[in-house]
């Protein structure tokens, strides 16, 4: 479905397989398929754990954690049964690559998901795809099917005497779902709305049994961490941030697309050179640095090595990946207009100063945009945000707040420029109204 | 109220998955919507009782997820994405565009019942902005043109 696109640069682990037909389970065997689960089998989960933490591997949905680190937490015995739950609701804006793993190397993610069990000690697994990926869903079931019929998954699994399930799940579009407590609440079938923490889900998880939950690429990074070894793959990248990234490069950019890039590439470089530069030779104004909701990043700001600590460094995060680029001919008010809009659309509402703030928020800017701001509306919009932060239950309200307090910040000359019923500037055919869009 | 064989044997083995009951909620509305083309009184009643909840608590979780409707909609619905991504790469264009070729506004159906529109959120297709999904299907690298190709194809589905 979706077009691959490749760079020189690439280091490919997780995208070694894309387009090699590996979603059929004999190509994926001739592939070096399911070699790691057997490798992982004959090792101490311990050892696992520590191979896993060794590789600096941090989590790639966002958050960046220590993987191994996140296993390590589960309690050794348990009362309740452990679960493992892979987290496929790939919702954040600039983001498109848990998707291509899916499509491309489904059984990665399956051998992911049963490396993790091991390693924890459950024997169940969970692969929640966001309900708009039907296709996607198709793919994981038939080859979990074909898993089962080979004795990779089920009982006895590859004739060792242990069992492990591994189930897919769907979703039906719910941002706030790509949360990991969220998450749990939709598969058991509620409402996506956040859990309070401690516990946390290693703790008390899904049907209050300890729970493992990692982002789709991270699962999928697995298995090459278990054959290559951790000193591998923690060389690839700086230290304490290990391996590739699968950016996804959007924006104003000559050639968009997927990237398997080793963590710490140059972002700079990144724009110019893999992503292709800017077209019709339009200047840069902003780069989204790891999805809508971190802070953005200035022309100034962008020769930045792209990892975690690095990002964080700069003032922005790595995010989930998804790198959006900026071109001088966009108004920045209206971008962050967007932005809003989005997270007071997929606001859950548990908690106030997320649904109030992201709402007062998405109504100020629309009138600011509109041509209807006060000088006030600015230092307002700021304060707002910086009151939605470390406020809320989960980071929906950070992730609101974080682009906007940036953009407010580093481009206040253009909401400026909106003041006194002047129309945006960057509007064609002066001011547009944007109609508010009633939930 | 009866749901097709393939509906019923996929219900049947999803409910061997989970501890609970509940846990099939979503992913069955969502199959059920499929077929009826929204969730309508019946569908919810026969789910309410299939997983032992009342029909408010069923209600409550439909409010909650954007894909699950309770109102009627075209055969085909086109969700122009129109977030940062694809804004960029003028989604709010196309979704003007398709509003003038289908003489709907956000969340209209045409009279004839095929089509209904709707404005939605990142659909997972940044790198091939701007992109629509109509029901399942994407529709990536989008121009006006194609927009017409794909609209046209739907219809000769619809009249065939």
């Amino acid at each position: 479905m979706a077009s691959l696109v490749s760079h020189p640069d690439e280091v490919k682990v997780v995208s070694k397989r894309f387009g090699l037909g590996a979603t059929e389970i004999d190509r994926y065997l001739q592939l070096d398929g399911y070699k790691a689960v057997q490798k992982a089998l004959a090792m101490e989960p311990d050892a696992i754990v520590n191979l896993v933490k060794d590789s600096g591997l941090r989590g790639r949905g966002g958050a960046g954690f220590n993987t191994g680190l996140k296993w390590s937490f589960v309690p050794k015995q348990a009362s309740k049964p452990k679960y493992i739950l892979c987290n496929g609701d790939e919702s954040e804006p600039g983001t498109c690559k848990d998707r291509l793993i899916f499509e491309h190397d489904p059984h990665a993610v399956i051998e992911g998901v049963v490396i993790a069990g091991l390693a924890v000690g459950a024997q169940v697994g969970y692969i929640y795809i966001r309900g708009e990926y039907r296709y996607i869903s198709l793919i994981m079931q038939k080859a979990i099917r074909d898993a089962y019929a080979k004795g990779f998954l089920g009982k006895n699994i590859f004739g060792t005497g242990r069992n492990f399930d591994v189930y897919w799940h769907g979703g039906a579009g719910a941002y706030e779902v790509g949360e990991e407590s969220a998450l749990m609440e939709s598969l058991e079938g509620k409402r996506g709305i956040p859990r309070i923490r401690p516990p946390f889900p290693a703790v008390v998880g899904l049907w209050g049994g300890p729970t493992v939950i990692n982002n789709a690429e991270t699962l999928a990074s697995v298995p090459h961490i278990i054959l290559g070894g951790s000193e591998w793959y923690a060389k690839i990248g700086p230290p304490k941030n290990g391996g590739t990234r699968l950016f996804c490069l959007s924006g104003h950019l000559n050639r968009p697309g997927v990237y398997e890039l080793p963590m710490g590439y140059n972002l700079k470089k990144m724009i110019y050179d893999v992503g292709g530069g800017i077209p019709n030779s339009r200047k840069l104004k902003a780069v989204v640095p790891g999805g809508s909701s971190t802070p953005v990043l200035t022309p100034e700001e962008i020769d930045v090595p792209m990892d975690f600590d690095s990002l964080m460094k700069a003032g922005s995060m790595l995010g989930s990946g998804g790198l959006v680029v900026v071109d001088d001919t966009t108004c920045m008010v209206k971008f962050a207009l967007r932005i809003m809009k989005f997270y007071q659309h997929e606001s859950c509402g548990w908690c106030i100063p997320c649904r109030e703030g992201t709402d007062w928020l998405k109504k100020t800017l629309i009138r600011f945009h509109s041509g209807g701001g006060v000088q006030k509306d600015i230092d307002n919009i700021l304060y707002l945000s910086q009151n939605m932060l470390g406020r809320t239950f989960c980071p929906l309200g950070d992730a609101a707040a974080m682009p906007t307090i940036s953009i407010v910040k580093k481009f206040r000359k253009e909401f400026e420029d909106h003041l006194d019923g002047r129309p945006c500037p960057f509007e064609k055919a002066g001011a547009v109204q944007q109609e508010p869009v009633m939930a | 109220m009866k749901f097709s064989d393939e509906f019923e044997s996929r219900f049947a083995e999803m409910i061997k998955h989970y501890p609970t009951k509940r846990s099939l909620l979503v992913p069955t509305l969502l199959y059920a919507q499929d077929e009826v083309g929204y969730l309508s009184d019946d569908v919810i009643r026969e789910i309410a009782g299939r997983v032992d909840l009342s029909e408010l608590e069923v209600r409550n979780v439909i409010s909650y997820y954007s894909m699950l409707t309770t109102k009627p909609r075209g055969k085909y619905n086109v969700q122009v994405c129109t977030n940062i991504a694809c804004l960029l790469r003028g989604g709010e264009e196309i979704l003007d565009y398709c509003k003038m070729k289908l003489g709907v506004g956000n969340k209209g159906t045409t009279p004839d019942g095929l089509f209904s529109l709707e404005e939605v959120e990142c659909i997972g297709a940044c790198s091939w902005a701007p992109a629509v999904q109509v029901n399942y299907d994407f529709h990536e690298n989008l121009t006006k043109e194609k927009i017409d190709r794909v609209l046209k194809e739907y219809l000769e589905e619809a009249t065939q």
